[in-house]
């Protein structure tokens, strides 16, 4: 599975996207902001989390029309969110000709079962996940690459450090055990022994890993970036904010230079306000999106 | 043993590092003009070219990469590739000029349409993966093509500069990457 050529562009791509800031952008003129930024790709979505968590009602993939004036107008990849297990979402947005598809816990799922079989596509795709388990079996299923899921929409980290530091220490833990041991935990882990054996060996997933859901500063950025993501995806938070253009170049140059506080200082001065964060333990259980998917 | 520095404002910087050691040269990360001082050549990774070039200028790395051009040798990927170009289109933007060559982006399409496939390289074939790639359109006087696929070239040298429009740190093969750590090692420094 990882040496067909089919894989080795879809995750040739994600290495491409590595140290880089992908954008939530819900029209031309926001895609166009975070082009000028420095995005190395935008995500075009109807509306960002945030005001899907206001707003309520089933959040869908985004209109066509808009995510094909979004690919006219920008050179940076484009990529759209379909519903998980919305196959035939995924089969429309591969047929316009989007760079990856995010098959989205924050969009309403379509099956509560079922994650799309990916492998069956020729786009890219990639996929939330809290833990390793959760990252394996979407990697089986064909993602090609792995974010974090956070908490979309709440402007506030905790839930993606919680998810990096979940993921990267269980990783950890793979590496000191024996052959007999990793069948045991392929078990526990509920993914394919093949793919736990593959991150034993070699400490990482096979596919690159990048955080989302609540980063909102530069410094939140250089954070899941120290705690080991490659690369941030930021939904509401440039566009929540006061001041989109400069947030979203502070945010850029913060995953580039995360490690180097001089350089973060630099990011985070004369930002306007943040977005206004929410208190994740304040979310009802029923309001979360991470819990979609499994 | 040289030091061969690889531009990682953002991209595929990673996959570079891993491709210099087995060449077997020294990989270091470059973020700041101070990190230059240290290599005897640079490669410019793949990646977004419209975000490297924001982050060159707003880190006015743009003079200092020039400076090391016109001593050093400098090596660029896809959108590497596209720095180093004397010219842009599709869409029109800057580069460094570091190598006579015309670049348009993004010419074989999107995503669905990379590929991975096989370039002839000296009379010998070699595995090629594009992503998202540029075509040159245009190959000045000074410039060798050492590469070609369906009639474009896709790896070009000129002096002690070179380009791939493909991306050879993603392949085991380690041609591409040697040769450039030869240049670097036998072109004459003037540092």
């Amino acid at each position: 599975m990882y040496l067909s050529d089919d894989f080795r562009l879809k995750v040739g791509l994600a290495e491409m996207l590595k140290g880089g800031v992908i954008m939530d952008v819900t029209n031309v003129e926001q895609a166009k902001i975070a082009e000028n930024a420095g995005a190395s790709a935008v995500m075009a979505l109807e509306r960002v989390p945030s005001d899907i968590r206001k707003e309520g009602g089933v959040a869908r993939m985004a209109s066509i029309r808009i995510i094909r004036e979004i690919m006219d107008t920008v050179s940076i990849p484009v990529m759209a969110k379909a519903r998980i297990g919305h196959f035939m979402e995924a089969r429309i947005l591969e047929t316009l000709g989007v760079d990856y598809v995010d098959e989205s816990e924050v969009l309403t799922p379509a099956d509560e079962e079922h994650h799309i079989d990916k492998k069956s596509f020729k786009v890219p795709f990639v996929c939330g996940a809290r833990n390793l388990g959760e990252a394996l079996r979407r990697i089986a299923e064909g993602a090609a690459m792995i974010r974090t899921k956070g908490e979309a929409g709440s402007g506030n980290i905790v839930e993606a450090v919680r998810h990096i530091r979940t993921i990267v220490k269980e990783m950890k833990q793979l590496t000191i055990l024996g052959k007999e041991e990793l069948v045991h935990e392929s078990k526990n882990l509920g993914a394919p022994l093949e793919l736990v054996e593959w991150v034993a060996a070699n400490g990482k997933l096979p596919v690159p890993n990048f955080s989302a859901g609540g980063i909102a500063t530069p410094a939140d950025a250089a954070l899941v970036m120290q705690l080991g993501a490659e690369a941030v995806f930021v939904g509401s938070g440039i566009f929540k904010s006061e001041d989109p253009d400069s947030r979203a170049r502070a945010i850029v140059k913060a995953a580039t230079y995360y490690n180097d506080p001089a350089k973060l200082l630099e990011a985070s001065e004369e930002l306007g306000e943040a977005m206004r964060g929410l208190d994740v333990s304040k979310i009802p259980e029923s309001e979360l999106l991470q819990t979609r998917g499994w | 043993m040289k030091t061969i520095g690889i531009l990682a404002l953002q991209g595929d910087f990673d996959a570079h590092r891993k491709a210099v050691e087995r060449a077997g040269g020294r990989p270091v990360e470059v973020r700041t003009a101070k990190d230059l001082d240290a290599c005897d050549g640079l490669i410019v990774p793949g990646g977004e070219s419209t975000t490297m070039l924001k982050l060159l200028d707003i880190e006015n790395l743009t003079e200092p990469l020039r400076q090391f051009a016109g001593r050093k040798p400098v090596f660029g990927t896809c959108a590497g590739a596209i720095l180093l170009a004397h010219s842009v289109t599709s869409p029109t933007q800057p580069s460094l000029n570091l190598i006579d060559i015309d670049v348009e982006r993004n010419a074989y399409g999107r995503q669905i349409d990379s590929r991975v496939a096989h370039v002839e390289a000296g009379g010998q074939p070699m595995e090629a993966v594009f992503i998202r790639a540029p075509k040159i359109r245009r190959v000045g006087p000074g410039s060798t093509i050492l590469a070609t696929y369906n009639g474009d070239p896709v790896w070009v040298e000129q002096g002690r500069h070179m380009v791939t429009t493909f991306h050879p740190e993603l392949t085991p093969d380690s041609r591409v990457h040697e040769r450039f750590l030869e240049k670097v090692s036998t072109l004459p420094s003037r540092a």
